[in-house]
């Protein structure tokens, strides 16, 4: 799509959407809640998403969105789904192991990390798995509900040491 | 060699209630060889014993593969339960490909009842490698979670859910680390990461690039990773540059320098074998005395019979693997 590409070279100016975003989000949710049906709101925010971040990031609506923390691209784009990659498969050129042609998503983050201004080093955040259960959801209601910051009662246990 | 059908003994127990004997060593500063075993494409057991021969009296433990390169062979588990069984010290490799994560939380736990001490922890080579590419992929994990699963199910005695484990397992666990791949600058973080996650041990992938490994070990020395983690370089013998070509086109990861390559292409034909185990004693040479390495991980994919040579020239021949 026209566009796309330059943006997503352009984490900082991504992030200060992504934050924006956010903010005001957090702002109008506790109205939008009182005045529409819940069914209606998730549709609206699903349907938001896709085009949205569909278009900016190849989103692929896990539901549970870690962007800020890995460059403002998309790790679902990975073909193994890596939540802290780049794997070891990663081409001479810097492409991927499974998709020869695309530049390794994964490199793309780290490199755009660095380029970060507020969020730059999340990168190196450790990323619990997946909540599968989440795929399709809209990760804007996911976060503002706190529901895509639940972990299973194992996966914090270390924390407690 | 133990018989296929011989039941385990009471010798068999206590090995399973043991601690790792490759961290006995590492702890105790030995210079650790591992070497990987050629997982047969077999039911029968001698299979395994005929391809661990050759390793098991100069390697310290034996790394079991899970479909490396996505190709289908003996089940890891197997393979180590079976060498286990031998007095063998067996690495269970476990990658993401192939299971979700209640499979892979049950195959720590089956592979511990087994004798199992040792897990490398990886994300696993996409099924596209191997020669059933049109295989369903898992990666419901990454390395990094099916690490910190692990030291959660030794460290708090649970499940990924909660659930209280009766008998812990009491693993030693490994990450693997590819300091030659993309991005190389960047590498020694995602080393930081495995580590935080509770690598205790790290296999790299081949090692045919000596500078690139220094700079790479440079970086995570000036983070003090290498006294957090026990490090183990991959290594192996090239048998023509034909091979080399291959391995560096076909198998995800690898990456041999030209000059590598070229070396091996001016040998004569009937030289070449000689050659590739030689320039692999040189890479050990070089990097045994890198600060931060503590041992070779061998990689002798169908030349597992030249390990034993290559051992002793390197002059780290020390250990017995089975006990
Ligand atoms: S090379 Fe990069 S994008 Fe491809 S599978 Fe590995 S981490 Fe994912």
């Amino acid at each position: 799509m026209p566009g796309s590409e330059w943006l997503k070279n352009r984490p900082r100016l991504l992030e200060g959407v992504y934050a924006g975003s956010k903010s005001a989000l957090q702002l109008l949710y506790p109205l939008l809640k009182r005045i529409l049906p819940a069914a209606f709101t998730e549709r609206l925010f699903v349907w938001s998403e896709e085009i949205s971040k569909g278009y900016l990031f190849n989103c692929q609506m896990c539901g549970q969105c870690i962007l800020h923390s890995t460059g403002m691209t998309c790790p679902m784009n990975c073909p193994k789904n890596l939540r802290n990659g780049p794997c070891g498969g990663v081409r001479q050129n810097g492409h991927c192991e499974v998709i020869p042609e695309m530049p390794c998503v994964w490199v793309q983050a780290w490199r755009r990390d660095a380029q970060m201004g507020r969020y730059a080093g999340e990168i190196q955040l450790l990323q619990p798995p997946v909540n599968r259960a989440l795929q399709n959801s809209s990760a804007w209601l996911n976060l503002l509900e706190g529901t895509d910051a639940q972990q299973p009662s194992g996966w914090t246990a270390i924390e407690l040491e | 060699m133990l018989n296929s059908d011989q039941t385990p003994s009471a010798a068999d127990w206590e090995l399973q209630s043991g601690e790792s004997h490759l961290l006995q060593l590492l702890k105790a500063g030995h210079f650790a060889v591992t070497a990987e075993l050629n997982a047969p494409d077999s039911s029968d057991p001698k299979d395994v014993y005929a391809n661990v021969a050759e390793l098991g009296d100069v390697c310290d433990a034996i790394n079991a593969t899970d479909g490396s390169g996505a190709n289908c062979h003996m089940s890891s588990v197997a393979c180590c339960a079976l060498m286990a069984r031998a007095g063998y010290e067996p690495v269970l490799q476990m990658g993401c490909r192939d299971r979700n994560r209640i499979a892979i939380q049950g195959d720590l736990l089956g592979a511990a009842a087994l004798g199992v001490r040792n897990v490398l922890c990886l994300t696993g080579d996409d099924v596209s490698a191997g020669d059933q590419p049109e295989a369903r992929r898992v990666f419901d994990f990454d390395a990094l979670h099916l690490l910190r699963t692990a030291r959660i199910m030794r460290d708090r005695g649970v499940l990924l859910s909660g659930r209280k484990l009766t008998t812990p397992p009491g693993f030693f666990l490994g990450a693997a680390a590819n300091p030659f791949v993309p991005p190389q600058d960047l590498r020694h973080l995602r080393l930081a990461k495995k580590i935080e996650a509770g690598a205790q041990f790290i296999q790299t992938q081949y090692c045919y690039d000596v500078p690139v490994f220094e700079s790479f070990m440079r970086r995570a020395r000036d983070m003090g990773l290498h006294e957090k983690v026990y490090l183990l370089v991959g290594v192996g013998p090239l048998r023509s540059e034909r091979a080399a070509e291959f391995m560096r086109s076909r198998v995800p990861g690898v990456h041999i320098p030209d000059a590598v390559v070229d070396r091996l292409a001016k040998t004569p034909r009937k030289g070449k074998r000689a050659e590739g185990i030689r320039i692999c004693v040189e890479i050990i040479e070089e990097i045994k005395r890198i600060e931060g390495v503590h041992g070779v991980h061998i990689m002798a994919y169908r030349q597992e019979d030249a390990v034993p040579e290559i051992v002793e020239r390197a002059g780290i021949l020390r250990q017995k693997t089975r006990k």
